[in-house]
């Protein structure tokens, strides 16, 4: 394990060197990604500008599921999102030279595709999450500081589970990296606003099924000390253990991924 | 000549059918979900900028859709060929540097409105009341705004693409650009929720152009001489954006550096 670490954190310093080669492209990304976090962020002050609250939430509410959710999908963004290569590398062939490797594809794909620039918007995250902190009325208790760690890695694991299981699935099809996308980044901008808005079948299956509700809507109705209609109240702190289910399958549909995947032969 | 790259273009990204549903997918959740917040938001509101609830999520779906034509998250090719040294081999070529890429994009962008587009709207239809105009001038007006819109689109991505002479790695500029384009055109919220001098500005920027303009055309929010002078407006930009791509690329290839040549 002390070795995987230092493997790891070897080749990542190597990917950050060469990220940093093109300094001015570097600095603009960096920059950028925080301009996206305050113009995205924006949009949402623009709409709580005409109306005081959104399905019942209020703006320090509603700051509170964006910076979380953020912190999360960034966090699942910095380490795991670079197997979205993967259909890619099947696709070129280039996937087999991975699985001729003493090191698990997972572990290569996560580390030769590192990009620090994208710690750039994890730290919007960061900042959106302190900004609501400050601004909502809520007495911090032990129990809701708790939860609300627990909520930003359950959040974390959550969105990298459902990252790892669709790159899987895209072995098998190579082209359909998009439906992915409808996950991952849908599921980050979902979870955005409280999920009370949406329609039912949305609901069911963005919400439930993938499971993007327990990203940050029940643990906030605890942190927060919020009613809602929706699901019962241990709900609000499963988070952790959905997390862990949700990590489980992810890694079983990887696993029979790569047991069956066949190259391309090209 | 262009017509044949465009028609090219346009069997190029025809072949890619599973990418195609995907993008149908993401784009229809992606509509939904805005379309919802848009009901709430106006669970406490008639009227916002002159858009009612319905012009709202009909906004949703149609912005949505017109991102196909657009394409905003990987067009890069240019950019890619000038780092790789290829462009060498596109400005060898006997056609307009410009009007090749051109001919490309507007063949990329009818296959992908036409497939990845208009499915998404047709979801939104079947679950939310949309408004669609039946005056012929409004559709005419509508079309012809979203190969304008496409044109733009181009116009200012090309410029982009163009620094890649200058910069050699331009995804962090790219990124920018993307995402001040994606909020000044009013993809996140329609314009007309930015609070008035916000809104001055953005129908100053060329983005406004891209999503904003052809889809308030497609509300049947401006007639008459209104609807020319909004046409105009993005005829205006198309023409000042292709000539000053074009005053780029001859300063680009006085001075060219092929990587690798």
């Amino acid at each position: 394990m002390a070795e995987l670490a230092a493997i790891y954190v070897r080749l990542v310093g190597a990917r950050i060197r060469g990220d940093l080669q093109y300094r001015t492209s570097f600095v603009l990304f960096i920059t950028s990604q925080f301009l996206v976090a305050f113009l995205d962020f924006l949009a949402i002050a623009i709409i709580f500008s005409h109306v005081p609250r959104l399905a019942g939430w209020s703006l320090a509410e509603v700051m509170f599921l964006y910076g979380a959710t953020n912190v999360s999908f960034n966090l699942a963004d910095v380490f795991i999102s670079p197997v979205e290569t993967l259909p890619g590398r099947v696709r070129m062939g280039t996937f087999d030279a991975l699985l001729t490797r003493p090191l698990g594809p997972l572990f290569q794909l996560a580390t030769e595709e590192f990009a620090l620039r994208r710690v750039g918007k994890l730290i919007q995250g960061v900042v959106i999450l302190v900004l609501a902190i400050t601004r909502l009325h809520v007495e911090w208790t032990a129990a809701r500081v708790g939860l609300t760690a627990v909520m930003l890695i359950a959040g974390a694991v959550i969105f990298s589970a459902i990252w790892i299981a669709t790159a899987a699935l895209n072995i098998f099809t190579v082209e359909t990296t998009q439906f992915g996308n409808a996950f991952t980044y849908g599921g980050n901008f979902l979870s955005q606003y409280p999920i009370d808005v949406y329609g039912v079948w949305l609901r069911r299956v963005f919400a439930y099924l993938l499971p993007i509700a327990f990203v940050n809507y029940f643990p906030a109705l605890y942190i927060l000390g919020r009613e809602s209609s929706l699901g019962v109240l241990a709900l609000r702190f499963a988070s952790p253990f959905v997390a862990l289910a949700t990590a489980l399958v992810a890694a079983a549909i990887w696993r029979f991924a790569i047991r069956h995947y066949r190259s391309t032969g090209s | 000549m262009y017509w044949e790259v465009a028609r090219r273009a346009f069997r190029r990204y025809a072949t890619y059918r599973g990418a195609t549903v995907g993008r149908i997918f993401t784009g229809s959740v992606f509509g939904f979900i805005r379309a919802y917040v848009m009901v709430a938001v106006y669970r406490s509101r008639v009227d916002i900028g002159g858009f009612d609830v319905v012009d709202a999520v009909t906004f949703a779906f149609v912005s949505q859709g017109l991102l196909a034509a657009i394409e905003a998250f990987d067009t890069d090719e240019i950019a890619q060929r000038i780092r790789t040294g290829d462009i060498v081999t596109d400005l060898y070529r006997p056609l307009d540097f410009q009007r090749y890429w051109l001919s490309q994009d507007l063949g990329r962008a009818t296959y992908h409105v036409l497939a990845r587009g208009i499915p998404p709207v047709l979801a939104g239809a079947l679950v939310f009341h949309l408004r669609v105009s039946s005056s012929p001038t409004v559709l005419v007006a509508f079309v012809l705004s979203v190969v304008l819109a496409v044109v733009v689109n181009f116009g200012m991505r090309f410029i982009v693409n163009l620094m890649a002479f200058w910069l050699v790695d331009i995804r962090g500029l790219l990124q920018m650009f993307t995402l001040s384009e994606m909020f000044f055109a009013g993809l996140i919220v329609p314009i007309t929720f930015f609070p008035h001098w916000l809104e001055t500005l953005a129908r100053f920027l060329p983005f406004a152009g891209v999503l904003q303009l052809p889809v308030e055309i497609f509300l049947g929010k401006h007639v008459g001489i209104e609807l020319v002078a909004t046409l105009a407006t993005q005829v205006a930009w198309a023409i000042a954006l292709l000539a000053a791509g074009r005053a780029l690329v001859a300063a680009a290839t006085r001075k060219v550096v092929v990587q690798g040549g």
